[in-house]
């Protein structure tokens, strides 16, 4: 199955991400991103960093998902190359809980940046559920 | 949707449904196209239904979509009914740009081109990620939030006279450091003094035109061939953050039910949370300025060591284009205070507005615009009409019309650099297939965008300026 395709977007970023589940699909759309600014299939995996996080909703949890490879970037100048070990659960009182493992390496070397995404955004966000599993679209500001 | 042409420039969508106020358009026929090939009418609809907008929700020449607010987007709050909204702000707070004058022409530095452009390569850090070359604890980023560019001329990066040109003279008062999110200081501790990716850059430009030659003179410029510096970038990703966790602490408080956009998120301004979003704004905004004034001074170091001149290179001025500001305007016949969001948009304060410093009093704010990579910018001058036309506010660059996937499918960055050595561009970049995403041909016709501007009366045209080297993160 195709993991992910990049669309036309004048401005920005924008991707549908695709999986057979809800936690696949999430971590197609983590690699989407990664897309955007380096070419992630090329990070060797060196470096695995457990990540976490919280949501009010779906879209929420996508977000503050996705904002942490930003986050990751920035502060600790790593590269994903890899998701791994996705879990999403819906706790007690409506909240969202995602956890999963980054692999990638250190930015420098042979590692090219080509892009920035500034952030992500709830603009045209969907997270739906297909035929075949899952479909999300996020568009990103660069 | 219903537009009515109010002249050759200018359009409106009639007040309809939940608008509180109509919505204005300044466009040609042939930029409103573009504008129309996309939301940006729809979302200048919805900013039109917020609580408390004051006369119109305003739409620049050069605008396009984006999220909940457009960019090229314009809305004035009252201060007591009124909302403020991070999406009306934009993630990267205060982006922004800085020119920079010299005593050089473009004859003076034609051999020395090439290592000028390579030395402020090595000296500015750029692309994304890439740490600043000062390192910073968290303590003294604090004091950086509070006392913007004021902090980076304390410690040695520029002159007073340079905080006397910048908007806010470099400092927003009302910031608080204390709300901006441990996870943005971080993100700001490595970053600061750092260009970013993307559309940012610095330009060696010479000036190519000058329309107006008296208001050139008072903004500094002695004629055309004279050598310019343009900086454009913003507060990184602590401001990107700052956005994001008040997006996120707004639907917490607010909840997202009812809105058309959810980034149209939005706090009353009078309750805690909207001061709290304002004042952590302000931070973000200082964060900016500080960055825009350390990477001058690393510039004017480079000009110095290569050309060994001493002359100063005094700063023409620095504009923000994605902020919330208090200001005074006239609505109804009264003078009252606003919150006015400017997003993708510049201030363009007219002759004897009090916030310009006294060299600019008599004759107008300078309103910088930057063109896309490798084409021409503007100096425009703010107009006393601007003020009942848009809440003194105009374009504030070009606007992508392709997008950067088709862009990278279209043109190669090692083509376009050869194509912009042939026109005398001498180009240097972290990432050639980032020049392929910023090429020239992917962005509007920024002469087009000024004429507008011009026409209307929101800025007029001052000098046109055009890169002989750049930059580009």
């Amino acid at each position: 199955m195709e993991r992910y395709r990049i669309l036309p977007h004048t401005a920005d970023g924008k991707f549908r991400a695709f999986g057979a589940t809800r936690e696949e699909t999430f971590a197609n759309a983590a690699l989407a991103t990664a897309s955007l600014m380096w070419d992630w299939w090329t990070i060797k995996p060196l470096r695995s960093i457990p990540v976490t996080v919280e949501g009010r909703d779906l879209e929420q949890l996508l977000y503050k998902f996705l904002e942490e490879i930003l986050y990751l970037h920035e502060t600790k100048r790593f590269l994903l190359g890899g998701v791994e070990e996705v879990k999403l659960m819906e706790a007690s009182g409506g909240v969202f809980r995602l956890g999963a493992v980054f692999w990638g390496d250190e930015a420098g070397g042979p590692y090219e940046i080509f892009g920035e995404v500034k952030a992500v955004t709830y603009n045209e966000m969907k997270i739906e559920p297909g035929c075949d599993g899952w479909s999300i679209q996020v568009v990103v500001d660069m | 949707m219903e537009l009515q042409r109010i002249d050759d420039n200018t359009w409106e969508i009639p007040k309809h449904g939940e608008m509180k106020v109509p919505a204005r358009i300044f466009a040609s026929r042939k930029l409103l196209e573009s504008v129309r090939g996309d939301s940006t009418l729809e979302q200048a609809e919805n900013v039109a239904c917020l609580p408390g907008i004051q006369r119109m929700s305003y739409v620049m020449p050069d605008a396009h979509q984006g999220y909940g607010f457009p960019i090229g987007g314009v809305a004035a709050f009252d201060l007591e009914e009124g909302i403020i909204s991070p999406g009306g702000v934009g993630y990267d707070i205060n982006c922004g740009v800085r020119l920079l004058r010299t005593d050089f022409t473009e004859k003076d530095v034609a051999a020395k081109r090439k290592e000028l452009l390579a030395e402020i390569f090595k000296e500015v850090p750029a692309g994304v990620g890439k740490g600043g070359v000062t390192k910073l604890s968290v303590g003294v980023l604090k004091e950086i939030l509070v006392k913007g560019a004021q902090w980076a001329v304390e410690n040695g990066y520029g002159t007073a006279d340079d905080l006397r040109m910048t908007e806010e003279e470099g400092r927003m008062k009302e910031a608080d450091g204390s709300r901006v999110s441990p996870r943005a200081v971080e993100r700001g501790v490595p970053q600061l003094g750092t260009l970013g990716s993307g559309n940012h850059f610095i330009e060696i430009q010479k000036v190519d035109r000058i329309f107006d030659p008296e208001t050139a003179r008072a903004f500094g410029l002695d004629g055309e061939g004279q050598v310019l510096v343009m900086i454009h970038c913003g507060s990184r990703g602590l401001g990107h953050q700052v956005a994001s966790d008040y997006i996120q602490s707004m639907e917490g408080a607010f909840g997202v039910e009812g809105l058309p956009d959810r980034e149209l998120i939005h706090a009353p301004i009078r309750s805690a949370m909207g001061r709290e979003y304002y004042r952590s704004m302000c931070a973000a905004v200082n964060y900016a300025f500080a960055n825009r004034q350390m990477i001058a001074h690393w510039v004017r170091d480079v000009f110095k060591k290569v050309l060994g001149s001493s002359a100063p290179m005094g700063q023409i001025y620095d504009v923000c284009h994605n902020v919330a500001k208090i200001e005074t305007h006239t609505v109804g016949g009264r003078e009252k205070e606003l919150c006015v969001h400017r997003k993708g948009a510049t201030r363009s304060f007219g002759p004897g507005r009090r916030e310009l410093p006294e060299a600019y009093r008599s004759v107008g704010q300078p309103v910088i615009i930057p063109g896309s990579m490798g084409t021409a910018s503007y100096l425009l001058a703010g107009t006393a009409e601007a003020e009942a036309l848009s809440f003194s506010s105009t374009a504030h660059g070009a606007g992508r019309i392709m997008s950067r996937h088709e862009a990278v499918r279209r043109f190669r960055g090692e083509q376009i650099r050869d194509d912009l050595a042939k026109k005398g561009i001498e180009l240097r970049s972290t990432s050639w297939k980032g020049v392929a995403e910023e090429a020239p041909a992917a962005y509007k016709d920024v002469d087009e965008v000024v004429r507008v501007s011009d026409e209307v009366g929101l800025g007029r045209l001052v000098a046109r300026v055009v890169p002989i080297g750049v930059m580009k993160g």
